[in-house]
């Protein structure tokens, strides 16, 4: 464990599949950015990957002041006892007062592994950071009781402070090739008798990419599409928007539509641009998955339905006519 | 085979009500049930048991005395053995206290059965904290191979295969015993209890643990063994306050909204 005087920086932890960056790392240097400034700490993003030199150069034009990189085949695609090796091994050496982790399957993985080994405090899934004014430390923020309850939390007396952050909730900062910053390459690299995890297969199934978690515009069905051939509809609806399909757990349950398709406490948690909702009432669990989406339009024949009060736009009435309307109007105004 | 399954007992959130006037969780009257994912890992550990009649499956649970009813719950839907870590000691506990207080449970169990779990099954996050750390940092305490958001767990050849969900499909990962796997939905039903079971639970005397029976260190135990500490708590505010139409044709209502959206530059 690091003690509270030695430590300093910022990190965010940039996380890579197949060279290629998740967005929420390049989302996370926005608040860290502003945190680092607040604490008068330095902004660093720890990259890691297989060829990912380019993700580091973008995550100085992002706003890192620094890159730690750690490449390698085994980071390629993830494998959480080399993550956590990498990331432990990387806080040991430098002592980062904070680090930021998006909120990935993979992010919430790693995360605890890590703070369990330094023993130190995790907050998981935020939706809000900040500064404690009286303390300074880092005030974080997170929905608990399937979003029915909001809490902050402060990590005071241990080093690193770390968090995950959910994917979406911060925008990316705006992107500045001029920037300058240092890549410092790590060479670290587990014996591979340590990893005890092992990817058999990655089966890639052919239907429609479900990346709801990075959709910019997701049209979503509930129970009031009543049958597998009523939720075509909001198939058809997302064609037309561009879109990705999202589904309550209702229709899921119902078997209209695959699991991974859900949105909601026990299934994604989403925050496009534009979420559209037709025939979901708008359960707790429901909204805890979709309530951070920068617009929601809500389509719904019951005018007390709970997914009105997260809505920007509402249409009360019968998606069966609304939605063939919504898509003929669409359709014409792309034409 | 040897499985522990790691239980929570928790408010049914999906019954917790906000109260309008104060803003607070209305928790009376709200049902205590086992934690949803926990349900779910226990179905996996009794399929294993379905197929491999060889298998013991423990359950473990850290809580007040009344989780005994959670614990009693698992037993009778297939739980061999029933554990009950409770002690004022471990009350305000975050994960990484109750994920050391558990290892150093299980550590204990362990020595008294003369081996070790195979598989460590946890459910991926409890309904009331929503966290999702508690698995992974056991793993780590206990120094163990994990994987997480399994949605399905088999035996093959000696090792675990778990398939974890993916942006495009899923990966298959596999895993030496002994292990810690937490698990999301499954595709199948988790199951009733049997008859048998019911009456199983009814005559099995659930074995308590508490801080003297552990070896322990008490600071890093409780309130005072967390480095999380909360500083507030708040109810979120939804109300947004958004455009509505309301009593018009499909299609007027229809037209309205695209148009809006269309001058809002959403489309």
């Amino acid at each position: 464990m690091s003690t509270m005087e030695t430590s300093k920086n910022l990190w965010v932890l940039i996380e890579t599949e197949e060279g290629q960056a998740k967005p929420v790392g390049y989302e996370l240097l926005n608040p860290g950015k502003q945190l680092a400034e607040e604490l008068g700490e330095k902004l660093v993003a720890v990259v890691m990957g297989h060829q990912v030199e380019e993700v580091a150069k973008k995550a100085i034009a992002y706003g890192a002041e620094e890159v730690l990189l750690v490449e390698g085949e085994e980071y390629n695609l993830y494998n959480s006892d080399a993550a956590t090796f990498a990331l432990r091994t990387l806080v040991e050496k430098y002592h980062p007062t904070a680090v930021l982790i998006g909120a990935t399957n993979n992010g919430r993985d790693a995360a605890p592994r890590v703070a369990a080994a330094l023993h130190t405090g995790l907050t998981a899934d935020c939706t809000e950071l900040g500064i404690d004014e009286e303390t300074g430390n880092i005030a974080w923020t997170r929905p608990a009781f399937g979003g029915n309850l909001m809490a902050k939390i402060l990590c005071p007396d241990n080093r690193p402070q770390m968090g995950t952050v959910r994917p979406g909730v911060f925008k990316k900062p705006a992107l500045d090739e001029n920037r300058t910053g240092t890549i410092v390459r790590e060479e670290l690299h587990l014996d591979p008798s340590a990893m005890r995890v092992r990817l058999v297969e990655r089966v890639k199934e052919v239907v429609e990419s479900v990346n709801l978690e990075e959709a910019e515009v997701i049209v979503s069905g509930g129970r009031g599409l009543k049958s597998a051939e009523g939720f075509e509809l909001v198939r058809k609806l997302a064609d037309a928007m561009g879109g990705v399909v999202g589904a309550s757990r209702a229709a899921v349950d119902a078997g209209w539509i695959p699991h991974a398709h859900q949105v909601g406490q026990t299934g994604k948690v989403v925050a496009p641009k534009i979420y559209v909702a037709c025939g979901i009432s708008g359960a707790i669990q429901h909204l805890a998955g979709m309530s951070g989406s920068d617009t929601i339009i809500a389509i719904n024949r019951d005018p007390e339905a709970p997914i009105f009060d997260v809505a920007d736009y509402s249409i009360v009435g019968d998606l069966f006519e609304v939605i063939p309307a919504m898509i003929e109007e669409i359709n014409q105004r792309k034409a | 085979m040897n499985i522990l399954v790691c239980i929570k007992q928790v408010p049914d959130t999906t019954a917790i009500k906000i109260d309008p006037v104060k803003h607070t969780l209305i928790r009376d009257g709200v049902p205590s049930i086992v934690n949803t994912f926990d349900a779910y890992a226990l179905e996996v550990a009794c399929r294993m048991k379905d197929n491999d009649p060889d298998t013991t499956i423990t359950v473990l649970s850290m809580g007040p005395a009344q989780a005994m009813t959670a614990l009693k719950e698992c037993v009778s839907k297939g739980a061999d053995a029933a554990y009950l870590v409770t002690d004022r000691a471990f009350g305000g506990s975050d994960t990484l206290a109750t994920s050391y207080i558990l290892s150093q449970s299980i550590k204990q169990v362990e020595e008294k059965m003369g081996k070790v779990f195979d598989l460590v099954l946890c459910g991926k996050q409890a309904i009331d904290g929503d966290t999702g750390q508690v698995g992974p940092e056991l793993s780590e305490h206990l120094g163990r191979g994990l994987i997480t958001y399994a949605c399905d767990v088999v035996v093959e050849n000696s090792e675990f295969i778990a398939k974890r969900e993916s942006d495009q499909g899923y990966d298959r990962l596999a895993v030496s015993a002994p292990a810690v796997i937490t698990v999301v939905k499954p595709a199948y039903k988790t199951r009733y209890p049997s008859i048998r079971g019911l009456q199983k639970a009814r005559e099995m005397e659930i074995v308590s643990i508490t801080a003297a029976d552990l070896p322990l260190d008490l600071e890093q135990c409780g309130l005072k063994g967390s480095p999380t500490k909360v500083r507030k708590t708040f109810t979120p505010t939804h109300e947004k306050n958004g455009l509505r139409i309301e009593n018009e044709r499909g299609a007027d209502a229809a037209a309205k909204l695209v148009s809006l959206l269309a001058d809002a530059k959403l489309l």
